[in-house]
C-alpha cells in the first residue's frame, strides 16, 4: 500500500488544528475571566477577587503558552503542505490572515507580559488595562479566523480567474453568509467550554474544603454566566444550522444522514450510515422531528444527499455521529445547569457532593464538544477546501512525497504527545494547589523586595513540602 | 496602484525584526545550555521570559505578511525548505513550554533545561539552513517547487546554519551584557567576543561563497562602478565588528547595538545581492506579489497597526527595564 501524501497532509491539519483548538477554547474564555476578576479587584478591592484572578492567570499562562507555540505551526501548514490552496486562495484570505497576527496575536503576546509579570511593576489601571487587551486580544483573533474559516465554507466576493480566487468586495469576503453564526456559536462555544471549565474547578475546590470560599464565588459566577450561555448556544447553534441548510444543503443531508430529499422528513437519533449502498442500517427515528427541526416546518423539505454526485459527499457517518455528539452534550449542559438551579434554590448547591463530583467530572464536557463541533463543521465542508469551488485534493503541495509528510506527521504527533500531557498535568498541579495566599498588592512602582520570587527549589503558598522530591 | 515597494520594505523590517529580537532570545536559549548553576539559569531565562512570546509574534507576522504580499513566493519556499522548517517548529515548541513546565515540572527541571537549550540551538540552525537553501533557489516549474524535499540541504546551506547560530548567540551574549550583572556579566563578555570572532568569520565565508554559486552575485557585487558604491558595506561591517570587540569588554549598553547593527549590514549584504528577486533566479517582487487589491486593503491597516505594535512593543520592553532579577520572573 503506498503512503497516499493528500492523505497523510489532511490527517496531519486535523492533528495539529485539533490540539490547537483546545486551547483557544480556553484562553477565549478565561481571558475574559480573568479580565473580569481583575475589573472587580480593581473597582471592589476585595482581596478574593486577586486571589481568584491570580489563580486563573497562572493556568491561563500555561495554556496561553502551548497555544501560541501550537498557533505558530498553523499559518506554515498552509505553505509546506497546501501549496496549490494558498497560491489559489492568497488574495482572498492572506489579509485575513495577516490581519489575524496584527490586531490580534501582537496584541496578545505584547500585554501578556505585564499582565503576568508586570503586576507590581506598572500603575493598577495599566495592569488591569493589559488583562483587557489580553482578553480583547482573543477576541480579535476568533473574529479573523472565523471569517478565513467562513470563507472556505461560504465562499462569496470573489471573482475566480484561471483558477485563482480574487478580491472584488472586502465586506461580502469577511462577512460572507454563514460568518456571523459561526462567530457567535464558536465564540460563545468557547466561553461555555471555559465555564464548564472553571466551575469544574470551583465544584474540586468546594467538595475538598479548602479554598472553599474562592471554589462558591467561582461557582457562582460561572452558574449565572453558563444560565444565560448554554440556552443562547443552542439556540445560536440552530440559527447555524438554518444557514448551513441554506448554504450547504450536502453537508446538512450528510450531517442528518438524509439520501432522499422529502418533507415531513423524520429525525434519525441513531443509524449507520452506509456511504456505498446510499441508505441508513439501524435506525432509530422521530417522525416529522427532522423537517420541523431544520425547516422549522413538518411541511419544509430537507435535502438529500442523492442530490448531489457522489463524488461531491462528505464522509456521511463521521459528520453523523459527530454532530450527535455535540447536540447530545450540548443537552447535557442544559440538565447540569437546571439540576444546580434545582439544587441552588434548595440551598444545597455547596453541600451535595454527589453533585460537586458530577461537576467536576463534567468540567471537560466542553473540549469535547468543541472537537465534536469542529469535526462536523471541517468534515462536512469536504470533499472541497473552498466550498463547491477549489477540491481538497487539487490543494495539497505536489512536490510532497508520501514518506516525508508521514515523518512530518509522526514529527508532530511525537512532540504533541509530550507537550499536551505535560501541560495537563502543570495545570493541574496548579488546581491542586488551589489559589495562594497572595500580599498586599503593591498600589505601583517597584516593589521594595522580592515578591512573587520563584527561589529555586524552594515551595511558595501555602502548602509546605507538596512536590518535593 | 503600485505599492510592491511598500510591501517589500514592510515585509523586510518584519523579517528584520524577527532576526533581531528572536535573535537575542533564541541565542541566550543556547548560551543557557552552558551556564554553570541553577540560579544563572533562572536569571537568563526571567531575562527573556516576560517578551520572548511578543518576540515570536514577528515569525508570524512575517510568515503570514509573506502569504498575503508575495504568496507566489510562498506557495513555492515552504514546501522547497519542508524539513528545515517542521524542524524549526518541533524546536521552538519545546523551547516556549519550556518557560512554563521547567518553574512548574520539578520532577523534570533537567529534562525541560536541556528542551530549552537544545529547543533554541535546532530552531536557530533550522532558520539558519532556510536563509541559505533561499540564497541558492530552488527547481519551479509554472507557479510551483518542482525539487525535492532534502535539495534544501546542501553544503552552503548547513554552513549559513552554523553561522546564524553564531550571530544568534552574539546577539544572546550582548543581551546579557546589558541585562546581567557579576559572573553573569562577565561570563557573557567572554561570550559574545567568542561569538564575535566566530559570526565575522561565517560573514566573510558567506559573502565570499555566495559570489561563487551565483554568477549574478558575482557581477552585481565586483564589476565597475558597483564595486565603489558597495564597498562601504564590507568596510562598515568591519568596522562595527571591531566597535563591538572594545565594547564587548567594557561598555553595558553598547554591545547589543553594535550587535543589531552588524545584523543589518550582513541583512543589507543578502538584499543587495538578491533584489528584486524574492524567489532567487525565478520570481521578482513584482512576479510573486499579491493582486493590488489585496496588497491595498492589508496596507492600508498595516501602515495604523504596525506603528502601534512597536510602540506597544517598546513600552513592555520598558516595563521590564533594567537588570534581570528573580522576582521579574516565574510566579
Amino acid at each position: 500500500m503506498g503512503l497516499d501524501p493528500l492523505f497523510l497532509s489532511r490527517l496531519q491539519f486535523a492533528w495539529v488544528i485539533a490540539w490547537h483548538i483546545l486551547l483557544p477554547a480556553f484562553t477565549v474564555g478565561l481571558a475574559s475571566y480573568v479580565a473580569l476578576l481583575e475589573g472587580l479587584n480593581f473597582f471592589t478591592d476585595k482581596p478574593i477577587y486577586l486571589r481568584i484572578s491570580t489563580f486563573w492567570t497562572r493556568i491561563f499562562a500555561i495554556a496561553f503558552g502551548m497555544g501560541v507555540v501550537s498557533g505558530v505551526v498553523m499559518p506554515f501548514q498552509f505553505g509546506t503542505n497546501w501549496s496549490r490552496f494558498s497560491d489559489a486562495t492568497a488574495n482572498v484570505i492572506s489579509p485575513l490572515l495577516a490581519y489575524e497576527s496584527l490586531t490580534a496575536f501582537s496584541l496578545e503576546a505584547g500585554f501578556l507580559g505585564v499582565l503576568l509579570f508586570g503586576r507590581h511593576l506598572v500603575p493598577r489601571p495599566a495592569h488591569f488595562a493589559a488583562a483587557l487587551l489580553v482578553a480583547a486580544g482573543t477576541l480579535f483573533s476568533s473574529f479573523w479566523i472565523l471569517a478565513t474559516n467562513s470563507w472556505m465554507q461560504t465562499p462569496a466576493g470573489y471573482k475566480l480567474v484561471d483558477g485563482r480566487f480574487f478580491p472584488v468586495d472586502w465586506l461580502a469576503v469577511i462577512f460572507n453568509p454563514s460568518f456571523p453564526y459561526r462567530l457567535l456559536h464558536t465564540v460563545n462555544g468557547f466561553f461555555v467550554t471555559t465555564g464548564f471549565a472553571v466551575m469544574g474547578v470551583a465544584a474540586y475546590l468546594v467538595h475538598r474544603g479548602r479554598h472553599a470560599e474562592e471554589g462558591r464565588a467561582m461557582l457562582t459566577m460561572t452558574l449565572g454566566l453558563l444560565t444565560v450561555l448554554v440556552p443562547l448556544q443552542i439556540f445560536l447553534g440552530d440559527l447555524h444550522g438554518l444557514n448551513t441548510l441554506e448554504y450547504q444543503p450536502a453537508k446538512l443531508a450528510a450531517i442528518e444522514a438524509h439520501w432522499n430529499a422529502e418533507s415531513h422528513a423524520p429525525l434519525a437519533l441513531f443509524a449507520l450510515p452506509d456511504q456505498d449502498k446510499e441508505t441508513n442500517h439501524a435506525v432509530l427515528e422521530v417522525p416529522e422531528l427532522g423537517s420541523l427541526i431544520l425547516t422549522h416546518s413538518v411541511d419544509g423539505v430537507v435535502p438529500g444527499l442523492k442530490q448531489f454526485p457522489k463524488a461531491d459527499r462528505a464522509p456521511v457517518a463521521v459528520v453523523f455521529f459527530s454532530f450527535r455528539i455535540m447536540v447530545g452534550l450540548g443537552l447535557l449542559m442544559l440538565a447540569l445547569v437546571a439540576l444546580a438551579w434545582l439544587l441552588r434554590l434548595r440551598g444545597r448547591l455547596f453541600t451535595s457532593q454527589w453533585f460537586l463530583k458530577l461537576l467536576f467530572f463534567a468540567g471537560p464536557i466542553g473540549f469535547v464538544a468543541v472537537i465534536a463541533g469542529w469535526v462536523t463543521t471541517e468534515v462536512g465542508r469536504q470533499p472541497w477546501t473552498v466550498y463547491g469551488l477549489l477540491r481538497t485534493a487539487q490543494s495539497v503541495t505536489p512536490s510532497l512525497t508520501g514518506p516525508q509528510v508521514l515523518v512530518s506527521l509522526l514529527g508532530y504527533m511525537l512532540v504533541y504527545l509530550v507537550i499536551y500531557p505535560v501541560g495537563v498535568w502543570m495545570m493541574c498541579k496548579a488546581v491542586l494547589k488551589g489559589p495562594g495566599d497572595i500580599q498586599s498588592p503593591v498600589a505601583g512602582g517597584r516593589p521594595a523586595g522580592p515578591v512573587v520570587a520563584p527561589p529555586q527549589g524552594s515551595n511558595q503558598g501555602s502548602k509546605p513540602a507538596e512536590g518535593a522530591p | 496602484m503600485n505599492i510592491v515597494p511598500l510591501w517589500t520594505l514592510i515585509l523586510a523590517l518584519g523579517v528584520f525584526f524577527y532576526v533581531v529580537l528572536d535573535g537575542f532570545d533564541l541565542g541566550i536559549g543556547m548560551l543557557y545550555g552552558l551556564a554553570k548553576s541553577r540560579d544563572e539559569r533562572t536569571l537568563m531565562m526571567n531575562s527573556i521570559a516576560p517578551i520572548w512570546d511578543g518576540n515570536e509574534t514577528w515569525l508570524v507576522l512575517g510568515g503570514t505578511g509573506l502569504f498575503a504580499a508575495f504568496p507566489l513566493a510562498f506557495a513555492i519556499i515552504l514546501p522547497a525548505v519542508y524539513f528545515p522548517v517542521l524542524v524549526m517548529l518541533l524546536a521552538l515548541i519545546f523551547r516556549g513550554c519550556a518557560f512554563e513546565f521547567r518553574f512548574r515540572d520539578r520532577e523534570h527541571r533537567g529534562f525541560w533545561d536541556h528542551a530549552f537549550a537544545y529547543g533554541s540551538g535546532l530552531a536557530t540552525f533550522a532558520q539558519g539552513v532556510v536563509l541559505g537553501a533561499f540564497i541558492q533557489g530552488f527547481p519551479v516549474r509554472g507557479r510551483q517547487f518542482v525539487g525535492g524535499a532534502f535539495d534544501c540541504i546542501s553544503l552552503f546551506s548547513i554552513f549559513t546554519g552554523i553561522a546564524l547560530m553564531c550571530g544568534y548567540c552574539l546577539l544572546g551574549a550582548c543581551w546579557l551584557i546589558l541585562k546581567g550583572e557579576g559572573a553573569l556579566q562577565a561570563r557573557a563578555r567572554r561570550q559574545a567576543r567568542a561569538a564575535l570572532a566566530a559570526t565575522a568569520a561565517a560573514v566573510a565565508v558567506v559573502s565570499l561563497w555566495t559570489p561563487f554559486i551565483d554568477a549574478d552575485i558575482a557581477r552585481r557585487w565586483f564589476s565597475w562602478p558597483n564595486i565603489a558604491f558597495l564597498a562601504p558595506v564590507p568596510l562598515a561591517t568591519a568596522a562595527v565588528v571591531l566597535l563591538l570587540w572594545r565594547a564587548a569588554a567594557r561598555n553595558t549598553v553598547r554591545p547589543f547595538f553594535y550587535a543589531v547593527a552588524l545584523f543589518t549590514l550582513s541583512y543589507l549584504g543578502i538584499a543587495i545581492s538578491l533584489f528584486p528577486m524574492i524567489v532567487p533566479h525565478r520570481f521578482s517582487l513584482y512576479d510573486a506579489a499579491s493582486s493590488p487589491q489585496t496588497q491595498i486593503f492589508l496596507g492600508l491597516g498595516t501602515l495604523f497597526l504596525l506603528p502601534v505594535i512597536i510602540v506597544y512593543t517598546g513600552w513592555s520592553y520598558w516595563v521590564f527595564r533594567g537588570k534581570v532579577r528573580a522576582d521579574t520572573g516565574y510566579h
